[in-house]
Parts: structure tokens; C-alpha cells; sequence
């Protein structure tokens, strides 16, 4: 009894110092919100096309369907990010074949348009979200965020914030990378 | 009068710290739903500006949440299916009183376990520490023993 309680304050700072080593890990981003929607099937909604850029709508039923998985980006043209984004995303659909889906959040069609025809339109299917409803639905807490959706309609990945810089392209391609082969291993 | 006048400047100098997210365009026409719809913003947390609710908070994002709890409200649902429509969204994260489940008993449970283990601590200490007091009294033995030999001088002595 006497030795399990010399022993006792060795184990409290062992039990605080592992708390500590977890705390202060550099890699861990205190502000990461973990999602629900991960391995859970898209959220349901239906968003208008931007008139005028000649893509049309997107609706939950836009991404299921295909054996490949689909990535689904929320982007804006205020959303200064974005912009660097768009040459990355551009660079995924030209070089890797990717499927790509925007929602256009909380943004006038005419400045959307105006920003598409200026980089380009990379986006097979773009839904206007213009009141931010289709964004409460995936769970968004700003722009951009990027998704990646499996065949069936499960969601397998979130990226938070803009997918730029080797690091978060590669955590990116490696997501992507994943979802490929789990669809391949279902077909 | 004095007083007055006193009274109602320092009201209106603490105007400014009232002022709130909330603008005059979400708020409801129906004074109860509107009381319930800032109750339950109350509980919600910001995703943009974390630490903060929806209600006090000036992100776009807490707007939007903020009319959608009013839009659930006028559409009749009760409080709890409100707050259960926004966790099935953003997760427990949003709620800023975390749920007690088994994930959450950690969280819940530390602080009474560590109140219990630092009173038992103490208390552990402080009897240990009352038993190794040098007693200033004899015990009744030793007191017999030593009447016997103050005894036994007196004899001699005398």
C-alpha cells in the first residue's frame, strides 16, 4: 500500500504530461471542428444554375450515379482564397480526370460569372447557393471548403479551407486516392 | 433631480454595450417565439468565431443559423428539435453545453473525481501527520513508573 503511494505522484505527472504532449503537438489545430458528415450519406438539396455561364444545376442526385468518386468544392468570387484555389482545382480536372462540382456560395450570379469567365470554368455542374442554405446543409463554416463523395453518395473527405501548397494538395490527392480504390474495391 | 439626470446618463452610457448581433430585420414578429429563438441561440456556438453563440456573434454564417432557428420555430418545431436540426449539421461541437453520453463522461466526470481524490489526498495527509505527534503526556504506565521511583528516592532520602 505504502509503495503504491510513493508510486502515485509519478503516475499523476505521467498522466499530465501525455495530456500535455497531446496538447502542445504542433500538427493538431485546436479549431479543426471534426464533421458529422463524414461516412454519412450527402446532405439532400437542389441549387439553381448561375444563369448564363452554361453549366447546369446541382442537386444531391448530380452525384451519385457515377462509380468514381466526385469532388464538390464551395467556392465564391469575394472569397480571395478561392482564387488560388481555382488553378489547383482546374489542374486536378485537366490532369487527373477528376469530376468536379461547385456550389457557388452566397454569391451574385453576375460577379460569379464575371469571375468564371475570367480563370475559366473547370466546374461540370455549378449550384447557386445565394441564400447559404445548401451550405448550412453541408455543414459549412466558410469558404472554401472542398468535399469528396463517393458513388453511392457517402461523403469520404472535408478539406477546410483552400487546397494549395504541396502539403495540402498532397493531403488532398491522398484522400482522393483512397476513394478511388475503396470504389474500385466495391465494383 | 440631480439623481436623475445622474441615472439616466449612466444608462444611457451602457447603451452601447447592449448593442447585439441580432439585427432588427431577423427578429420575429411573435414576441414568445422571438424569447425562444434567442434562448436557443444561446446554447448554439459559432463555427467561425469559436467561444462565441450564434446569438452575440456578427459571422455570416451565425446570421444564417440564426434565421434558420427562427424559420424551424415559425414552422413549429419545438426547442429540442431546433437544436437537434443544427447538431445533425455541425455535431455536438455546435452545442455549447456538451451532451452527457459516453464519449463526454471524461468531460463531465473529471472535475468531481479529481474534488474526491484531492479531499482524500488531504485528508490521508493530515491523519498520517496527526499520528506521528510526539505525545506530551506520559501514558499511565510510564506516569506508575515514574511515582514508583520518585517514591522510592523519597524513601531513601529520607
Amino acid at each position: 500500500m505504502k509503495r503504491a503511494m510513493a508510486a502515485l505522484p509519478i503516475l499523476i505527472a505521467l498522466i499530465f504530461g501525455a495530456f500535455f504532449l497531446w496538447g502542445l503537438n504542433p500538427d493538431r489545430d485546436p479549431n479543426a471542428i471534426p464533421s458529422v458528415l463524414i461516412s454519412q450519406s450527402a446532405p439532400d438539396f437542389d441549387l439553381p444554375a448561375i444563369e448564363g455561364i452554361g453549366a447546369p444545376g446541382l442537386s444531391r442526385q448530380d452525384l451519385t450515379g457515377s462509380a468514381e468518386p466526385v469532388v464538390v468544392n464551395v467556392f465564391a468570387s469575394w472569397c480571395v482564397p478561392c482564387r488560388a484555389e481555382h488553378a489547383v482545382l482546374t489542374r486536378m480536372v485537366e490532369r487527373d480526370g477528376v469530376r468536379l462540382f461547385g456550389i457557388n456560395y452566397k454569391d451574385k450570379p453576375e460577379d460569379a460569372r464575371a469571375w468564371l469567365e475570367n480563370l475559366g470554368n473547370p466546374y461540370e455542374r455549378i449550384g447557386s447557393d445565394l441564400n447559404g442554405r445548401a451550405g448550412i446543409e453541408w455543414g459549412i463554416s466558410g469558404v472554401p471548403e472542398t468535399f469528396i463523395v463517393a458513388g453511392d453518395g457517402t461523403v469520404l473527405y472535408r478539406y477546410v479551407g483552400p487546397v494549395v501548397g504541396a502539403e495540402a494538395e498532397e493531403k488532398f490527392a491522398t484522400a482522393l486516392a483512397q476513394a478511388r480504390t475503396r470504389s474500385g474495391g466495391n465494383s | 433631480m440631480k439623481w436623475k439626470t445622474l441615472a439616466a446618463a449612466m444608462l444611457l452610457a451602457a447603451l452601447p454595450f447592449t448593442a447585439q448581433a441580432v439585427e432588427p430585420d431577423e427578429i420575429l414578429d411573435d414576441p414568445a417565439l422571438e424569447a425562444r429563438a434567442r434562448d436557443i441561440s444561446k446554447d448554439l456556438r459559432c463555427v467561425v468565431c469559436q467561444n462565441q453563440d450564434i446569438d452575440s456573434s456578427n459571422a455570416g454564417v451565425a446570421r444564417d443559423l440564426r434565421l434558420l432557428v427562427r424559420e424551424r420555430l415559425v414552422a413549429g418545431d419545438t426547442d429540442a428539435e431546433v437544436i437537434e436540426f443544427v447538431r445533425a449539421r455541425y455535431g455536438d461541437y455546435v452545442l455549447l453545453k456538451p451532451p452527457f453520453k459516453p464519449e463526454t463522461y471524461a468531460l463531465w466526470l473529471a472535475p468531481a473525481f479529481l474534488v474526491l481524490f484531492g479531499a482524500g489526498a488531504v485528508i490521508i495527509v493530515l491523519r498520517s501527520s496527526r499520528k506521528r505527534q510526539v505525545l506530551n503526556r506520559l501514558s499511565d504506565d510510564d506516569e506508575r513508573l515514574v511515582a514508583e521511583i520518585l517514591a522510592a528516592e523519597k524513601e531513601g532520602r529520607s
